[in-house]
């Protein structure tokens, strides 16, 4: 399986995953300071921002983009457990 | 039957008594009751009500309805906050009055969907800036979310400078004479009120009072407790105090403040945290406080939490758990907000040691930020171990401030670490 990395800019971490991972497996094992609440696209608390690379991550669901419009998010935000990983991409909080 | 209270010619409370609330929420005790306040604004072109009560005292609000306004009449409802104890009526008040418009936080659309568990809802949502007409009065809203829930808000009658404020500036206090300057002392209930329900979020709590401190008020009118209409901007001056920092800061801007708690049954906890602490302070810019909690007051010990930039706890398994002090510790972290602070667990065991992984769980949900695995050591340290302890405490160190070695990690490793851990300790266990 194709193999991409994430970096976490706020911890100046980067870990090499596979194609499909979810950002919310990978964040809370490295302890990058990104906060989850549900971990199922319901509080909003996992907002992130995308600094490189936000076409590499899978197209967010009619759901995520509800909840990002009501947490008055940026073009750049998305939900870390909702996003994947398909290519490299630099994360960091919201 | 009690009577509605009018605030002016236009404006009425129309909420509810409830003197025999004794907790509330599970987590407040409430020794006087409280009310929940509701209020009618009437315009020339229609009436606004402004929140509900809490479904058991519907009677009261909409007996005090009645006596100031038609249903027909109700042209809008607004909803500063959607909690129970402000919505038990709407459902009915929406039967009575099927015209009006109900007004909601931007932030509040998902959780009012959630409440009334209707398909055909109507609302509009609206955030800092928009305005509902009423013809010759004109309700403003406030964008202050997380105050105390994410779709809380506040509405501010512009020609008569009346904030209604939500559960912001409320308090659990039950008094039928209502007005600040009638009511008995109430003091304590505002200051419990506060660091109970406000306090957990207090950078929201500096953002409203960003928006709120520029009006010009007359009076506040919570959804709780009495309505401040003698000295309003007192009690916004006080929150400005209470949403500061608890303790005078003697930490300069460059500097961040790592404390090590630990406890210890025959010393190898103490070794270990002593170290941690050697090692942490190598790293310029960190200052490090060391406490035994065996000693302390987690009252005390939470605000120093509060402002801390990152804490490690320390504790031996004992029967296979962390000892009390320790949940007790992160137990009141519910208190204050430790969202983000950098965090880590170390202990020494005789045997499993399964509780330095039990505090890392904890820690990350209580949604803290743990970059490094903790340190779990059998029995009494040797050297190296000890050295291993220095080093832990450095890279922490490193971490909080932000000069660590940038890193370079396989997910396949990471897994294989935890599944690791867990073999071990189910092994050792059985």
């Amino acid at each position: 399986m194709s193999k991409y990395n994430i970096t976490f800019a706020d911890i100046g971490t980067t870990v090499n995953v596979s194609r499909g991972t979810r950002i919310v497996e990978v964040a809370e094992k490295v302890g990058a300071s990104i906060p989850f609440g549900c971990k199922e696209n319901d509080c909003g608390d996992c907002m992130i921002e995308v600094l490189i690379g936000a076409e590499n991550l899978s197209k967010p669901s009619p759901l995520e983009i509800e909840l990002l419009k009501e947490k008055l998010a940026k073009p750049s935000n998305r939900l870390a457990c909702q996003a994947m990983v398909l290519g490299d991409v630099t994360v960091k909080p919201a | 039957m009690t009577q509605p209270v009018w605030l002016s010619e236009r404006v009425q409370w129309i909420g509810a008594f409830d003197p025999g609330m004794r907790s509330f929420d599970i987590i407040l005790k409430t020794p006087n009751g409280t009310t929940y306040n509701a209020y009618a604004v009437r315009g020339s072109e229609g009436v606004a009500v402004i929140d509900t009560v809490k479904a058991e005292c519907a009677e009261q609000f909409f007996a005090h309805l009645e006596a100031v306004a038609r249903y027909d009449e109700i042209k809008v409802i607004i909803l500063n906050h959607l909690e129970p104890d402000h919505t038990g009526a709407l459902p009915e008040l929406m039967r009575r009055a099927p015209q009006a418009k109900l007004y909601i936080s931007q932030s509040a659309q998902l959780m009012l969907k959630a409440l009334l568990n209707r398909k055909d809802l109507d609302f509009t949502a609206v955030i800092t800036g928009d305005t509902v007409s009423l013809g010759d009065r004109t309700l403003r809203f406030l964008h202050t979310p997380y105050l105390h829930w994410p779709d809380t808000q506040c509405t501010y009658l512009e020609e008569e400078f009346i904030l209604f404020s939500g559960d912001v500036f409320g308090c659990h206090f039950c008094d039928k004479r209502l007005y600040n300057d009638k009511v008995g002392d109430f003091r304590f209930a505002f200051e419990y009120y506060y660091t109970h329900i406000m306090r957990p979020f207090r950078e929201h709590v500096i953002n409203a009072l960003a928006l709120i401190e520029p009006l010009t008020i007359n009076i506040i009118a919570p959804t709780h407790g009495p309505i401040l209409r003698d000295q309003p901007t007192r009690y916004i001056e006080r929150y400005r105090e209470l949403s500061a920092q608890r303790l005078q800061n003697e930490i300069n801007a460059e500097e961040k403040t790592l404390i090590v708690f630990y406890i210890s049954a025959y010393g190898s906890t103490t070794q270990m945290a002593e170290m941690i602490r050697e090692g942490a302070e190598q790293v310029p810019g960190v200052r490090v406080s060391l406490y035994d909690m065996e000693g302390g007051d987690t009252d005390l010990f939470v605000d120093l939490v509060e402002d801390a930039d990152g804490i490690l706890v320390g504790s031996p398994t004992i029967n296979g758990d962390a000892v009390k002090p320790a949940w007790d510790l992160l137990s009141s972290f519910a208190k204050i907000n430790v969202r983000g602070k950098l965090a880590g667990a170390f202990g020494s065991y005789g045997w499993s040691g399964e509780a330095v992984r039990m505090l890392e769980d904890r820690l990350r949900g209580l949604k803290m930020r743990l970059p490094l695995e903790g340190v779990r050591i059998k029995l009494i340290p040797s050297l190296e171990e000890l050295e291993q302890c220095r080093q832990y405490g450095l890279e922490a160190a490193e971490h909080l401030m932000g000069v660590n070695a940038p890193r370079v990690l396989e997910m396949a490793d990471l897994l294989a670490a935890r599944k690791q851990t867990t073999e071990e300790l189910s092994v050792v266990t059985i």
